[in-house]
């Protein structure tokens, strides 16, 4: 089966703070087509997602498939509160990259 | 009550003095003659430290910057400017500090008499003991246990979240500028909205769309204006910058931006829920937004809280190592180098952090990739105490030792680390977010303290 990569189907993939206990992924598409393709394959999933960050489902607070915007949308509970003593990323906005790489069979 | 209808409102900058606002798109917006010249100035994206050591993150001259050109425009047309959480934090230093920044231009551009109030969220830890005595919950949010006195205790500073209360209040009292304390990013712009008669769920969508100026617009460009425009029945959207433009996507897509999911914006007074907004794009500019739902809260009126508390000074050490035998062992020489610090000083009274970038610096824990290949290895080391000498210490031992690590089979026996500084570096004190609670009030004002002031 053909593959690609969600970095080759996705507009934006971003990580980033929501509140001080919480980083939040936002997986947007340009497309109708490419989000449509991407939602059905069930590659970004709640079990997926706490199996490619290796943490345990209960860790993700939310996960929204938002039509309007084209986008996918999950949230995950920091280990501790952003900025606090052995913070390696303050802002959270560099814990995407592992999805760029997920693979989502072609149609 | 002034009927405006519709009523606009321009959003120069998404954090006013972050990053300095951009000057073209702000001056074609201000010739539209916008109703209202609202900014927030605040956030908690920048981590604890400047709330528990009660300091600004930006620099003064770009807060300087961005308020002269908002209050140059705004007074020369004769429309209100309000600007939400002074200073990143909204503390009451940060408040006085921009009362003072804008009675300061006044004087300078020698402009006419004008009405300045501002506000203090400030939060004194005796009126969150006597809630606690009294009986009263402080709720935790995001999964955070409810507020005990201990942790109160620990806490620095303390800010409360202000919700359109104060700001409706200096407008009745016929304020031309606000300087708010720690406040809501979209009560800024709803309250005026409120106040002049307009549906709650389009305002406090209003204020949810403008917060972060253009980054509701693409493409993707910060800190120039947009301006929003509310009827009774939608809210439009504009990007005024000549290359941007506010589509279905961006618009919509902003309503994720730094939010756990896009649907509901909590505020003191109840939740905006924007589960069934519909976005048309209505010219090339703009989008129209319909069908946002405000949900007043049933009982009294929740205020979130933010609160920052001293976890100790702190030292940071830089080394690097290039060995591929000693990058191979790096979790051994990591366990030496801490024991050695143990040796000297013991185990407890301090913490000490090494992040290996090279491995899973940025990602720690969350680092699916486990096995590295890298050739060269950074290890940032940080070390808190309760003092600097100790900190100091623990950090110089925690990075020294690196070079000194004892591994059976290492060819480099004249040290097996790198230094760019053979010292330890001083950083700011080390913070953490103790509060993020929210109290019940009897009155929304109760935690706010509100002024007024002639300039001029």
């Amino acid at each position: 089966m053909k593959v690609k990569k969600l970095v080759e189907l996705a507009k934006t993939i971003r990580s980033k703070n929501a509140g001080p206990d919480k980083i939040t992924f936002d997986i947007i598409f340009n497309d109708k087509t490419s989000y449509e393709l991407v939602k059905h394959s069930q590659v970004i999933t709640k079990q997926s997602i706490a199996k490619l960050y290796k943490i345990p489902q209960e860790k993700i607070s939310d996960f929204v498939e938002f039509d309007p915007a084209f986008a996918i949308k999950f949230t995950i509970y920091r280990n501790f509160p952003s900025g606090s003593p052995g913070e390696t990323d303050i802002f959270g906005c560099q814990q995407y990259p592992p999805l760029l790489d997920v693979e989502v069979p072609l149609k | 009550m002034v009927e405006l209808n519709p009523l606009r409102i321009i959003c120069p900058n998404g954090h006013l003095g972050f990053a300095p606002t951009k000057e073209e798109s702000f001056w074609l917006g201000a010739e539209t003659k916008p109703d209202y010249y609202c900014c927030d100035s605040g956030s908690n994206d920048i981590g604890p430290g400047p709330l528990g050591a009660d300091t600004c993150a930006s620099p003064y001259d770009w807060q300087k910057h961005d308020l002269e050109l908002m209050l140059i425009a705004s007074r020369k047309q004769g429309a209100p400017m309000i600007i939400g959480s002074a200073g990143d934090t909204g503390t009451r230093s940060r408040v006085d500090l921009y009362v003072k920044i804008i009675s300061e231009l006044a004087r300078q551009h020698g402009l006419s008499k004008f009405k300045l109030a501002y506000f203090y969220s400030d939060v004194d830890k005796k009126y969150l003991r006597s809630k606690l005595k009294a009986g009263h919950v402080i709720e935790g949010l995001d999964g955070r246990s409810n507020l005990t006195e201990e942790e109160i205790e620990k806490t620095d500073r303390i800010v409360a979240m202000a919700g359109i209360h104060p700001y409706i209040k200096a407008l009745d009292m016929a304020a031309d500028v606000i300087i708010g304390g720690r406040s809501s990013d979209s009560v800024i712009f709803a309250a005026p909205a409120i106040r002049a008669g307009f549906p709650e769920a389009l305002a406090y969508y209003l204020g949810k769309v403008l917060e972060c100026a253009s980054f509701c617009a693409e493409p993707y460009a910060a800190k120039e204006s947009v301006i929003g425009t509310i009827t009774d029945e939608d809210v439009k959207v504009t990007a005024i910058a000549p290359f941007q433009r506010c589509t279905v996507a961006s618009v919509a897509g902003h309503a994720m931006y730094e939010r756990a999911d896009p649907f509901y914006e909590y505020v003191a007074g109840g939740m905006l829920d924007m589960t069934s907004c519909v976005y048309e794009q209505f010219d090339e500019k703009t989008t129209r937004i319909t069908g946002p739902k405000f949900v007043p809260v049933s009982g009294k009126i929740k205020v979130k809280l933010e609160g920052a508390a001293k976890v100790g000074e702190r030292f940071i050490g830089i080394a690097g190592v290039r060995d591929p035998y000693t990058i191979a062992n790096i979790e051994k020489v990591i366990e030496w180098a801490r024991a050695q610090v143990e040796e000297r000083i013991g185990a407890k009274g301090y913490q000490l952090f090494y992040k290996v970038y090279g491995k899973n610096g940025v990602m720690g824990d969350l680092e699916p990739i486990r096995e590295i290949r890298s050739h060269e290895l950074c290890i940032i080391v940080e070390g808190i105490a309760p003092s600097k000498e100790m900190a100091e210490e623990v950090t110089m031992i925690g990075t020294r030792q690196i070079f000194y690590a004892r591994l059976p089979e290492v060819k480099g026996t004249a040290g097996t680390a790198a230094f760019v500084v053979d010292e330890v570096l001083p950083a700011s004190p080390a913070y953490k977010w103790s509060i993020n609670h929210v109290v019940s009030v009897d009155d929304p004002m109760e935690l706010f303290d509100l002024h007024l002031i002639e300039i001029g």
